[in-house]
């Protein structure tokens, strides 16, 4: 028979929605960071091949 | 609903009541990871090094390269750094969890699951190649490939734990970044870039062994062949010397093949006379017949920090020498 799984008490529940949201924004940034850079990279290539 | 599905935090644990009572959870179990545990993954004071000696390889190589793609070009290297990083965290993992230094990592400490590191660093080492090839050049990217497969293949699998000239061999991997950061510029590599790996490679055994020679304890009780372990501390002092010695004239090289002026040339010389002060200290140092330290490896520590400042203003100097000249 399955046993239930160990749950959090209440103040591991709270750390554990902390640091989630802490890592969720810290991937956002990076994620935005990431499209503004390949954004600026697309740019650089495109002017260094000239018009087409 | 399913009584599965009772929210967290619940409190009724009357004898009727379809929740389990509150438990602490095991370390895997509470695995909510704080953003901090990511970034110590990437030993982000290594990586500083590296960016450092990947940009000075980029700035002092003829040529210019747009701001954006020399950005790029550095925050590949650091991110293949850190890469690195990663997947050696997840292959040491045993041995970090012995050593006094080491085991508050986030692996060993159970904050990260192994699989979850690896597969962070892989990722990271593959995309800081591609994006490498497609933003600056192949070149670029196939010494960088290099640098992340020598470090986890040859140093951290291969050599480690099997030979105590682990870092003398490893050292190459510490020592490709500013060639990494001379081929984003000029698309090829050729003597100078070289001299600087030549450098770096020299420059790590009398760092690392410094810092091995207090450290050694924890080597010892992790069984990884430090040559302070296998060796014993006695000729451990004598291999820094040895080493600080074939560092000097390397150091001196880039002034003497006319790639830098006398900014580099009187800056290397005062540096190398400081090491080789560090490094003789060491030698010195006062130890019983077994050859440990009767003043807690004092000079042994003194070396290891001068060696940071030294590998920092050496590589200083040589920008500032090229971007003034």
């Amino acid at each position: 028979m399955d046993q239930d799984p160990p749950r959090p008490t209440p103040q591991q529940a709270e750390a554990m929605r902390r640091r989630r949201r802490g890592r969720n924004i810290a991937l956002f940034v990076v994620l935005v960071a990431l499209a503004a850079l390949f954004y600026a990279i697309s740019i650089v290539r495109l002017k260094q091949q000239g018009p087409f | 609903m399913s009584e599965s599905s009772a929210p967290l935090g619940a409190v009724d644990r009357g004898e009727q009541s379809p929740l389990p009572a509150y438990e602490p959870l095991a370390a895997y179990e509470f695995a909510e990871t704080d953003v901090r545990d990511w970034i110590a993954l990437l030993k982000p004071r290594v990586m500083s090094l590296v960016v450092f000696t990947g940009a000075i390889g980029l700035l002092v190589a003829p040529g210019r390269l747009n701001p954006v793609l020399a950005f790029t070009a550095v925050l590949c290297i650091a991110v293949a750094a850190g890469a690195c990083g990663a997947i050696n965290m997840w292959y040491d993992r045993d041995i970090d969890a012995v050593m006094r230094r080491t085991r508050n990592r986030p692996i060993p400490a159970g904050r990260i699951e192994p699989g979850a590191a690896l597969s962070y660093g892989v990722t990271l080492a593959v995309g800081s190649v591609i994006v490498m090839f497609l933003a600056v050049n192949l070149a670029a990217a196939v010494v960088l490939a290099l640098s992340i497969a020598f470090y986890v293949f040859v140093y951290t699998v291969w050599l480690k734990r099997r030979t105590p000239q682990n870092i003398v061999i490893g050292g190459a991997a510490g020592a490709f970044p500013a060639v990494v950061g001379w081929a984003a510029v000029t698309g090829s590599v050729d003597l100078v870039p070289l001299l600087l790996f030549s450098i770096v490679f020299f420059w790590t055994p009398p760092h690392f062994w410094s810092l091995a020679l207090y450290a050694n304890d924890d080597y010892r009780r992790a069984g990884v062949p430090m040559l302070p372990v296998v060796a014993g501390a006695r000729e451990t002092r004598r291999q820094i010397m040895i080493y600080t010695l074939l560092l000097v004239p390397l150091s001196l090289a880039p002034w003497y093949v006319g790639f830098s002026g006398p900014v580099y040339g009187v800056t290397a010389l005062v540096l190398d006379a400081g090491f080789l002060v560090c490094a003789f200290r060491v030698l010195r140092d006062r130890q019983d017949a077994a050859g440990v330290s009767l003043t807690g490896d004092a000079p042994a520590r003194a070396a290891f920090r001068f060696s940071i400042a030294y590998l920092f203003l050496l590589f200083a100097a040589l920008a500032v020498d090229r971007l003034a000249g």
